[in-house]
C-alpha cells in the first residue's frame, strides 16, 4: 500500500513537470519572448524598447540550460511554477498571484451551485427514462438529450440573455454582486443556461449507468422475489450507480476552481474564467500560462485523490 | 512542394474527396459486414443522412473556383479573384445597405432597394446576404471537423496501436505524454496553442487535433492490448507473419468500425468547440461561430435584428443535430458492446 502511495504520487509529480515542460515549449520556444514583448508593445517600438520590456519582465536571458546553467529561463520557469511565484502580469503588470486568489470567490460562487443544480436536474429525469427503457418515453427523453446536445453553448447564452434578460426582465442580463442577497439575482441566469447546456449529456450517460446497473444479476434476483418496479430503481439500481456518478462527480471537483470560461465572460462574473478570457484578449501570456498550469495541477492532484480513495474504500482494487 | 494558388488545390480537394468517397462506397458494397451496417444506418436515419449530404454537397459547390467570368457590371468583386459556384450564385444580389428581411426600404437613408426581395434573410451591418454567409459557413464547418479528424485519428492510431502492439518503453512513453495532455484543461489548452500559433484555419485544426487526440488512443491502445491475445493473432505469429503484417492485417482493420464512431461522434463536439473559440476571437474566418458572434449585438437594436443569428444558429443546429443522430445510430450499428447493452 505504501509503495502504491509512493509511486503514484511519484507519477503524479513527473505529470505535473511533463505539463510544465510543454508549457514552456508553447510558451517560451513556439512563441519567442521577442514575439511576446511586440504583442504587448506594438509592431513599431525600437529594440532597445523591447530589451527594456524583456528585462523587466524577466524574459532576457537564454532559455536552455546548456547556454547558461546558472541564468535560464526553463529553470527559471519550473522554480517560479512550483514555488507559486507567478509574477506579474505581461499585459498590465499587476500581480498574477493575486488576481488569481480574487478570482477563485466568484468562480466557486458559479460552479458549486451549477453542479449541485446540474445533478439535481439530471439524476431523477434520467431515472425516469432508465426507468421506461424501451418504450416511446426512453426514446422520447434520449431524442430530447440528442436535441439539447446540439445546441450551441452561444446560442443558449444568447437566448437566455435575450428572453429571459431583455424581453421578460426577469434578472439582469448580466453582472456580479458578492452581496448574499443580491447574488442569486445575478447568477440565475448563467445557473439556468449551464443547467440546459451540460443536461443533455449527463443524462444520457446517467441513463447508460443506470441500464448498465439494472441488467445485473441482483436486479433479476430483487424482480423474481417481487420487488415493485420503482424500488428496484431506487433501492438497487440508483444505489448501485452511485459510484461511477461519484466518481464523476469527484473528478469535476477540480473543474470547480478554474470557474466556466464561458459562462462568466458572459454574464460579467469576475471570476478565473473571465480572469483567463481577459488574457486571451490582451495577448497577456504570462497569465494565460499560469491558467493552464494551475487548471492541470488540480486536476492532477484531484486525480491522484480520487485513486487512492478508491484503495481505501474499494477492497477488490490490489496495489500491484 | 509544386506552388499552386490555393483555388486550384481546392478544387483538387474535391476531386480527391470524390475519388475518397468512391472507393469508400465500393469497400462497403464488397464486405458483407459493412454493406449491412450501411443498410441498416440508412434504414434508421434516412432524414438525417440526407441532411448531412446536403450540407457536404453546398461545402463540396463552394470548393469548386475558378477565376474570369463575372458578368459586366457587378459591383463588390476583385477582379481576378477565384470565385466558387455559391459566389457566383449570389453575385448580383451583393449591395451595400443594412436591410430588414423581405424589406424594400433600405435601414438607413430609406432608399428602395435596388433589388427588391432577393435578400431572403436580409443582410449584416456590412450588406453581405445572409443566406449566402451560411451557405458558405458550410464549408468551413465541414473542413473543420474533417481535416481535424485527418489529423487527430491517425495521430490516435500510431500511439494508441503502436504502445499497445509493441508495449514496453514505448508504452510507457505514450502513456505518460497521454496523461500529461489529458491532465491540462482542453478549453485552455486549445487556447493557448491557438495563440502561440497564430490564426488561421490551419493552426485551429491543428490545435483542435492536438486536444482531442487523447481520448481515440486510450481506447484504440486498450483494444489493441486485447486483440493481440487473441487466437488468430497468436497463429498468425506461429505462421511467422511480419510483425508490421501483423498491425496492418488483422489489427487495423479490427479498429475499423471503432475509428468510425470516433469519427461521427468526434465531428460535432470539434464544429461547436470551433464557435465557441469564434466567440474568443480565435476562430476559423466565415464559420458560423463568426457570425453568431457578429449577430451577437445586433439583438438589442430596435427593431430587432434577428435573422442573422437565425440564420447561422439554424445552419449550425441542423448539421450538428444530424450529425449526432447518424452518430448514435452508427454507434449501435457498429457496436457490439452498446448492442448487448440494450438488452
Amino acid at each position: 500500500m505504501a509503495a502504491y502511495v509512493v509511486r503514484r504520487l511519484l507519477y503524479g509529480v513527473g505529470v505535473v513537470l511533463g505539463v510544465l515542460f510543454l508549457l514552456f515549449v508553447l510558451f517560451f520556444t513556439v512563441t519567442e519572448p521577442d514575439d511576446i514583448a511586440r504583442k504587448a508593445l506594438g509592431d513599431k517600438v525600437p529594440p532597445a524598447v523591447i530589451e527594456q520590456w524583456k528585462a523587466n519582465h524577466g524574459y532576457d536571458r537564454p532559455l536552455w540550460p546548456w547556454q547558461d546553467w546558472d541564468d535560464n529561463l526553463l529553470f527559471d520557469h519550473y522554480r517560479r511554477m512550483l514555488t507559486f511565484d507567478f509574477g506579474k502580469s505581461d499585459a498590465d503588470d499587476s500581480p498574477i498571484l493575486d488576481r488569481i486568489l480574487d478570482g477563485i470567490g466568484p468562480s466557486l460562487s458559479l460552479t458549486v451551485p451549477l453542479l449541485l443544480l446540474s445533478l439535481l436536474a439530471a439524476i431523477p429525469f434520467s431515472l425516469l427514462v432508465a426507468f421506461f427503457r424501451e418504450t416511446y418515453i426512453d426514446r422520447m427523453g434520449v431524442f430530447l438529450c440528442v436535441l439539447a446536445m446540439s445546441v450551441s453553448m452561444l446560442l443558449y447564452i444568447i437566448g437566455a440573455q435575450f428572453l429571459i434578460g431583455k424581453v421578460l426582465r426577469w434578472y439582469p442580463i448580466s453582472g456580479f454582486d458578492p452581496d448574499p442577497t443580491m447574488i442569486w439575482r445575478f447568477l440565475a441566469l448563467p445557473l439556468i443556461v449551464g443547467v440546459l447546456g451540460s443536461i443533455g449529456g449527463d443524462v444520457r450517460f446517467y441513463r447508460t449507468v443506470f441500464l448498465e446497473e439494472s441488467s445485473r444479476d441482483f436486479v433479476r434476483t430483487a424482480r423474481a422475489k417481487g420487488a415493485s418496479e420503482a424500488r428496484i430503481m431506487v433501492r438497487h439500481v440508483l444505489r448501485n450507480a452511485m459510484i461511477p456518478i461519484l466518481t464523476q462527480v469527484v473528478l469535476s471537483i477540480p473543474f470547480l476552481f478554474t470557474g466556466s470560461i464561458l459562462l462568466e465572460s458572459f454574464f460579467g462574473i469576475p471570476g478565473l474564467g473571465s480572469l483567463t478570457v481577459d488574457a486571451i484578449q490582451g495577448n497577456d501570456f504570462s497569465t494565460l500560462r499560469t491558467m493552464v498550469y494551475i487548471g492541470s495541477l488540480l486536476f492532477i492532484v484531484g486525480q491522484i485523490a480520487t485513486d487512492l480513495s478508491y484503495g481505501l474504500v474499494d477492497p477488490r482494487v490490489r496495489f500491484e | 512542394m509544386i506552388s499552386l494558388e490555393p483555388h486550384v488545390w481546392s478544387n483538387l480537394m474535391v476531386v480527391a474527396l470524390v475519388g475518397v468517397g468512391l472507393g469508400v462506397v465500393r469497400a462497403i458494397r464488397r464486405q458483407r459486414l459493412w454493406r449491412e451496417a450501411a443498410g441498416a444506418l440508412w434504414r434508421r436515419r434516412r432524414v438525417a443522412i440526407v441532411i448531412v449530404a446536403l450540407y457536404v454537397g453546398v461545402g463540396l459547390l463552394d470548393s469548386i473556383a475558378w477565376k474570369g467570368g463575372v458578368p459586366e457590371g457587378v459591383t463588390g468583386v476583385l477582379p481576378n479573384a477565384p470565385l466558387t459556384l455559391i459566389d457566383r450564385a449570389f453575385l448580383d444580389t451583393r449591395e451595400a445597405s443594412y436591410s430588414a428581411p423581405f424589406a424594400d426600404r433600405e435601414f438607413y437613408g430609406g432608399r428602395p432597394l435596388r433589388h427588391p426581395g432577393s435578400h431572403w434573410l436580409g443582410t449584416d451591418i456590412l450588406g453581405r446576404d445572409v443566406v449566402y454567409m451560411a451557405l458558405k459557413g458550410a464549408r468551413v464547418a465541414l473542413l473543420i471537423g474533417g481535416l481535424t479528424s485527418l489529423i487527430a485519428i491517425p495521430l490516435a492510431l500510431l500511439f494508441g496501436v503502436g504502445a499497445g502492439y509493441f508495449g514496453g518503453r514505448f508504452d510507457d512513453v505514450v502513456f505518460f505524454l497521454i496523461s500529461t495532455l489529458a491532465s491540462m484543461p482542453g478549453l485552455l489548452l486549445l487556447i493557448a496553442l491557438i495563440m502561440v500559433m497564430g490564426r488561421s484555419t490551419f493552426s485551429v485544426c491543428i490545435a483542435l487535433g492536438v486536444t482531442s487526440w487523447v481520448g481515440f488512443c486510450r481506447l484504440s491502445r486498450a483494444e489493441t492490448l486485447k486483440l493481440r491475445e487473441l487466437d488468430y493473432v497468436a497463429a498468425a505469429r506461429a505462421l511467422g507473419v511480419s510483425e508490421p503484417r501483423i498491425v496492418f492485417r488483422h489489427i487495423l482493420p479490427n479498429l475499423a468500425h471503432l475509428v468510425v464512431i470516433t469519427f461521427v461522434l468526434m465531428f460535432s463536439g470539434l464544429v461547436l468547440s470551433e464557435a465557441v473559440l469564434s466567440w474568443l476571437g480565435i476562430g476559423v474566418d466565415g464559420s458560423w461561430g463568426q457570425m453568431i458572434d457578429g449577430a451577437r449585438n445586433e439583438l438589442s437594436r430596435d427593431p430587432i435584428i434577428w435573422w442573422n443569428i437565425f440564420a447561422a444558429g439554424t445552419a449550425l443546429f441542423g448539421l450538428i443535430l444530424s450529425v449526432n443522430a447518424v452518430g448514435d445510430a452508427v454507434r449501435d450499428v457498429l457496436d457490439p458492446r452498446t448492442l448487448r447493452e440494450d438488452r
